[in-house]
C-alpha cells in the first residue's frame, strides 16, 4: 500500500468549487501551510472552511480569504484578522463561530462514526438558537452533529506511506481528529519515513483515516505571538 | 485600587495545591506568576497541553509549542500534549479544577458575556463558552467599570451570553465577591484604600454587604 503523492497540486488535485474543508492547526501551529499554498494557487472558489482559526491577514487560511476562495468560515475565534474582520462585516463571508471544544468533538464525532454528539456549551446563548436541547441528569445539553467534509486536510510531523502519522508537541491540536473525519483525508508531513521507523505503541493517527500523504519542504511555521524571557 | 498584577496575585490565593488549572487570555495568563512555589499545580492550555511552563528563553522559541492564547511557551518535566477532543473532553468530565478567565460583563445570577459586541466585535468565543458551561469553579477576573465608566456587574447582562449561572467568584481592582446561588454579588475584601462606598457606586446590581468588609491581604 502506497498513499504517497507528489505534493500538494497532485493531493488536492480533485477538490472542486463550493466543497467542504477542514483545516488542521490552531492559530499557526500545526497548519497545512503547503496545501493551502496549493489551493490559493489553484483557485478553487465558494470553499466551507472548518478551521479553528481563519489564519492571519498574509498567512494560512487568511491567503484563501484574500483572493475570495471561501464562501463560508466555521471556527471558533477569528481575532488578528483585518480582512476576515472586513469582509464579515460587508456580509462577502458568511461565518459561524462555535465553540472550541464543541468543533472538535464534531470533528471526533465524525472519526468514530458516531451521527451527534450533546455538550452543555452554549446552553442559554445565541449558539443554542435552532437546536435541539436535551435533560441528562438535571443538566441541559444542546445536541450537535457531526461534520461531514469532503476533504481533511493536516500537517504532521513524521508519517509514513501507509499514512501512519506522528504530531510534535502542541502541532497536534486539531488535526488528529480532523484526519478521522474526512471523507478524504490528506497528510503533509515534515518528514516521509520507511513503515517500521514509527513506533506502533507511538502512533497518533493510524494510517486507515488517511488517504494522501506527502512531504512539504521549507516550513515556515510562522510564530504568531513571540513571547520570551531574558537569561539573567 | 489594585493593578492588573494586584488582580493576579490576589487570585493567585485561591489557587489551592494539587489543582488542575485553566487560565484565559489577559488578567488570568498573569496569575501563573504569583502561585507560590510551595503550591504544587499544573496548568491546563486548551490547544492540548497539561503542565505549561513560562515563557521560553530568548532564542529558545518552538513554534511547534504555543498556549492557547498563541504565544510561546515551554513544557515542563512530566507535561502531557493531547489533541483539541481530549482536551475539551477533560474540561466537559470537570477534571480541571478551576477555571479563571476575563469577562466584559458579569449579572447578579453568575452569567458571563465575553465574545463579542454586536456590530463593533466579532472574535468568537474560542473555548470560553465550553469552560463556563463545563466547569464548577469559576473565578472571573476583570476591570469593575469598563472604558465609558459603565458598570461591568449588572442585574443581567446586556452583551450576548457566553454562559448562564455558572461564575462563582469575581476580582476586580476594587473588590472580591462572592456569586450567590440565589442571586446577587457578595461584597468579601475591598482593595487597599477602596471604600464600600466605591465599590457600592461601581457596582449596578445587587450588592450584599454584611458586618464589616476587611480590606485584602495580598
Amino acid at each position: 500500500m502506497n498513499k504517497v503523492v507528489s505534493g500538494a497540486d497532485e493531493a488536492i488535485r480533485d477538490i472542486e468549487d463550493g466543497m467542504t474543508l477542514m483545516l488542521g492547526g490552531f492559530g499557526m501551529c500545526g497548519l497545512p501551510e503547503k496545501t493551502i499554498l496549493a489551493l490559493v494557487k489553484k483557485g478553487v472558489k465558494d470553499l466551507t472552511c472548518i478551521s479553528n482559526n481563519a489564519g492571519v491577514d498574509d498567512f494560512g487560511i487568511g491567503l484563501l480569504l484574500h483572493q475570495h476562495q471561501v464562501k463560508k468560515m466555521i471556527s471558533s475565534y477569528v481575532g488578528e484578522n483585518a480582512e476576515f474582520e472586513r469582509q464579515l462585516l460587508s456580509g462577502e463571508l458568511e461565518v459561524e463561530l462555535i465553540p472550541q471544544g464543541t468543533l472538535a468533538t464534531r470533528c471526533m464525532a465524525a472519526g468514530y462514526g458516531m451521527p451527534a454528539i450533546f455538550t452543555p456549551a452554549g446552553i442559554g446563548t445565541e449558539v443554542a438558537i435552532g437546536k435541539e436541547v436535551r435533560n441528562f441528569n438535571g443538566k441541559d445539553y444542546l445536541m450537535e452533529m457531526a461534520f461531514d467534509a469532503d476533504f481533511a486536510i493536516v500537517k504532521a510531523w513524521k508519517g509514513d506511506r501507509l499514512g501512519n502519522l506522528v504530531y510534535r508537541s502542541t502541532a497536534r491540536n486539531f488535526n488528529p481528529v480532523m484526519a478521522m473525519a474526512g471523507k478524504v483525508t490528506i497528510a503533509e508531513v515534515e518528514e516521509l519515513v520507511e513503515p517500521g521507523e514509527l513506533d506502533p505503541d507511538n502512533i497518533h493517527t493510524p494510517g486507515i483515516y488517511v488517504h494522501r500523504i506527502f512531504q512539504g519542504e521549507n516550513y515556515e511555521k510562522r510564530i504568531e505571538q513571540r513571547t520570551v524571557r531574558k537569561k539573567n | 485600587m489594585l493593578d492588573k498584577e494586584g488582580i493576579a496575585k490576589r487570585i493567585a490565593k485561591e489557587v489551592k495545591d494539587g489543582y488542575y488549572v485553566n487560565l484565559g487570555i489577559g488578567i488570568p495568563t498573569l496569575v501563573a506568576n504569583y502561585i507560590p512555589d510551595e503550591v504544587d499545580v499544573i496548568l491546563q492550555s486548551e490547544n492540548g497541553l497539561l503542565g505549561m511552563g513560562p515563557f521560553p528563553f530568548e532564542g529558545e522559541e518552538d513554534p511547534d509549542t504555543i498556549n492557547a492564547g498563541k504565544q510561546t511557551i515551554t513544557k515542563l518535566a512530566g507535561s502531557a500534549v493531547f489533541d483539541s477532543a481530549m482536551s475539551f473532553g477533560m474540561i466537559r468530565a470537570k477534571k480541571v479544577n478551576l477555571t479563571i478567565l476575563g469577562a466584559m460583563e458579569v449579572s447578579e445570577n453568575g452569567d458571563i458575556a465575553n465574545w463579542k459586541i454586536p456590530g463593533k466585535m466579532v472574535k468568537g468565543m474560542g473555548g470560553a463558552m465550553d469552560l463556563v458551561a463545563s466547569a464548577e469553579n469559576i473565578i472571573v477576573a476583570m476591570q469593575h467599570v469598563n472604558k465609558a465608566g459603565e458598570s461591568k456587574l449588572l442585574p443581567n447582562c446586556t452583551l450576548p451570553l457566553t454562559g448562564i449561572k455558572c461564575v462563582k467568584k469575581i476580582v476586580t481592582e476594587l473588590a472580591v465577591l462572592d456569586v450567590l446561588p440565589e442571586g446577587g454579588f457578595k461584597l468579601l475584601e475591598r482593595a487597599p484604600g477602596v471604600t464600600v462606598e466605591e465599590i457600592k457606586a461601581a457596582t449596578a446590581g445587587k450588592l450584599i454587604i454584611e458586618g464589616e468588609i476587611p480590606e485584602m491581604v495580598i
